[in-house]
């Protein structure tokens, strides 16, 4: 044969992809579709669905409760982002400075490991009214105990404060491989110039992180929106509806309450408003030029 | 690193990654601190890091090993636990997820990036699309779809929606193939190798970082699974750690929790990754490099 003819591997090419086009039309384009059909009718997992125009939608947009959800959701990722962010920028910059220690590295990414569902329930231990570790520490510094998962104000600070104790480290670990991509001989220059560390992070590691910084936070954003586990195992949405999350008032509406369509609908409100998103955060965090190519 | 002097700013740094560390670790010492005290000392031994009388008890009973007797003497509801039975489907499910879906993934990934064939760019950009669509999205429908199959309550209508493809593993494993140096590959074609003989002598052998990667990351996923493997797999014989833990919560008497039983049956769901993060630590911190930044 004549290596000059071009190559068509199509007969070889169509066996290398069965499995994933076939796990990609059953489990995402075939349900995908299906969703969308499911939005706009009264399916309930008993009946035939019916068609119902967007009457889902007209409910949705006229319902507290998930009105009250995006609230809650929105105040749930200002918290964990914010915090996990700034926590984890620190925390980088700090090992970027010290030490290149893969144990240390190894340690803070434990939590990450971790089921959600352990994470919650050790906490729901350390956080306990009466016997949690924190309130005895709360105690012995003449505190009142405080119910972080049963009082109105606390709980959602609190399952925020939880899921940043489990994601800063793995965070913290995204970041610092970033600034090792920026050239050390910027920092030994700055460093002849008299420059402090506060100034070199201003001047040097701040900016030159930013695409890395970026999409780290659309990553951690996405993922924020998405919080469940950890409200299914503590709070289950209460107390009242005061952790009544989207994925979780999604999740009830289907399997408890049986309103597939209703919930398909909210899920589709879901997924625009986690495409918007990053839509925006990438245009003004200008994430698709580096500084550094 | 430029400087190692000693500075008072440097030491502070330290002090402050020192309690980093331990905000990070302390929960999981009391976790294990929890599961190796008797019941009946919860209320007065409390205060130390190391449990006045450490017993095994907690273990034992969780894992199923004593009598319903014996766990309701030491603090059990009475309710069957088995959780030498969990962690067994756990492991189960993502062995089976991160070994099959790697494979199929650097199938697809090695075509989309070397072969050629008519559409392939087209392909992988809806592929890709899938990228977008949010797990909550798919999961209703796919949970519609594996009920209608009969497949509720088995271990293949757990791994199903996952086992052959995520759009992620594939993305990550073209973009490896297509950064493979070409002359190896050409030179095989040249010896009269057809694609499957180039795939499994030479790409997959020059790849086993990235597959090793991809199989982690799948790994870890898939055992902190939660959500799908609770609609699809509550059934005793099939349930997961995580799955069993959260049943285990529920069965729980309100008013006091069985705080060490919880907690020895948590320690136990972090063991396996605890063993993974020790062996493979190295692979998964430099894996970040990889899919985090990239």
């Amino acid at each position: 044969m004549s290596a000059t003819k071009p190559r068509d591997d199509r007969r070889a090419a169509w066996w290398f992809l069965a499995p994933v086009l076939v796990g990609f039309a059953v489990f995402y384009g075939y349900p995908a579709a299906r969703g969308v059909w499911y939005s706009v009718t009264d399916y309930n997992m008993l009946n035939t669905a019916s068609y119902v125009g967007t009457e889902n939608y007209a409910k949705l947009f006229a319902d507290e409760k998930f009105w009250n959800s995006m609230l809650v959701t929105a105040w749930y990722v200002v918290l964990n982002i914010g915090s996990q962010t700034l926590l984890a920028l620190g925390v980088a910059s700090l090992m970027h400075r010290l030490t290149r220690s893969v144990v240390l590295r190894a340690t803070l990414l434990l939590p990450w490991l971790v089921p959600n569902v352990t994470i919650g329930l050790l906490w729901m231990w350390l956080l306990d009214t009466n016997l949690g570790f924190v309130n005895q520490l709360l105690h012995t510094f003449g505190f009142d105990p405080v119910g972080f998962f049963t009082d109105e104000t606390w709980a959602m600070p609190t399952v925020a404060g939880i899921n940043t104790w489990a994601y800063t480290g793995y965070t913290a670990l995204l970041l610092y491989a970033g600034m090792l991509q920026i050239p050390q001989y910027l920092y030994e220059g700055a460093a002849i110039d008299g420059a402090g560390e506060w100034r070199m992070f201003r001047g040097i590691t701040l900016p030159l992180l930013r695409p890395v910084l970026a999409l780290v936070l659309v990553v951690s954003m996405i993922g924020s929106f998405q919080i469940f586990d950890t409200i299914a195992v503590t709070t289950k949405g209460g107390p009242v509806s005061a952790t009544q999350v989207i994925y979780y008032f999604i999740y009830q509406q289907a399997f408890k309450y049986f309103h597939m369509g209703y919930a398909a609908a909210a899920a589709i409100c879901l997924a625009l408003i986690l495409g918007l998103l990053t839509a925006i955060q990438m245009r003004m965090l200008r994430a698709s030029r580096s500084d550094l190519a | 690193m430029t400087r190692r002097t000693f500075s008072p700013g440097r030491a502070l740094a330290w002090v402050a990654m020192a309690v980093f560390v331990v905000v990070t670790v302390f929960p999981f010492w009391w976790m294990i601190r929890t599961a190796l005290t008797p019941a009946a000392d919860i209320y007065t031994d409390n205060a130390s890091l190391l449990p006045e009388n450490p017993t095994l008890i907690n273990f034992t009973r969780v894992l199923g090993l004593t009598t319903e007797a014996e766990a309701r003497a030491a603090g059990g509801s009475g309710a069957h636990l088995n959780f030498a039975g969990y962690l067994w489907n756990s492991i189960v499910y993502c062995s089976l997820i991160a070994a099959v879906q790697t494979l199929f993934c650097a199938m697809a990934g090695y075509a989309f990036a070397r072969l050629r064939f008519p559409g392939r760019d087209l392909v992988f950009g809806i592929v890709i699309a899938a990228l977008m669509v949010p797990p909550i999205f798919t999961l209703l429908p796919n949970f519609i779809f594996v009920k209608d199959l009969g497949l509720m309550s088995t271990m293949a209508g757990m791994v199903a929606p996952t086992i052959l493809m995520t759009p992620f593993a594939v993305f990550f494993l073209r973009q490896f193939f297509l950064s493979l140096p070409r002359d190896v590959e050409e030179a095989a074609i040249l010896d009269g190798n057809g694609p499957w003989g180039i795939f499994w002598r030479i790409a997959l052998p020059m790849s086993r970082g990235p597959l090793i990667t991809i199989g982690l990351t799948t790994t870890v996923w898939a055992w902190k699974d939660y959500l799908w493997p609770l609609l699809v797999g509550r059934d005793e014989e099939n349930r997961l750690v995580t799955v069993a833990l959260g049943v285990f919560l529920q069965q729980s008497p309100n008013t006091q929790p069985d705080w060490t039983g919880l907690m020895a049956a948590s320690t136990l769901s972090v063991l396996p990754v605890l063993v993974l993060l020790i062996f493979m630590g190295k692979r998964l911190v430099q894996s970040l490099n990889f899919t985090g930044s990239k």
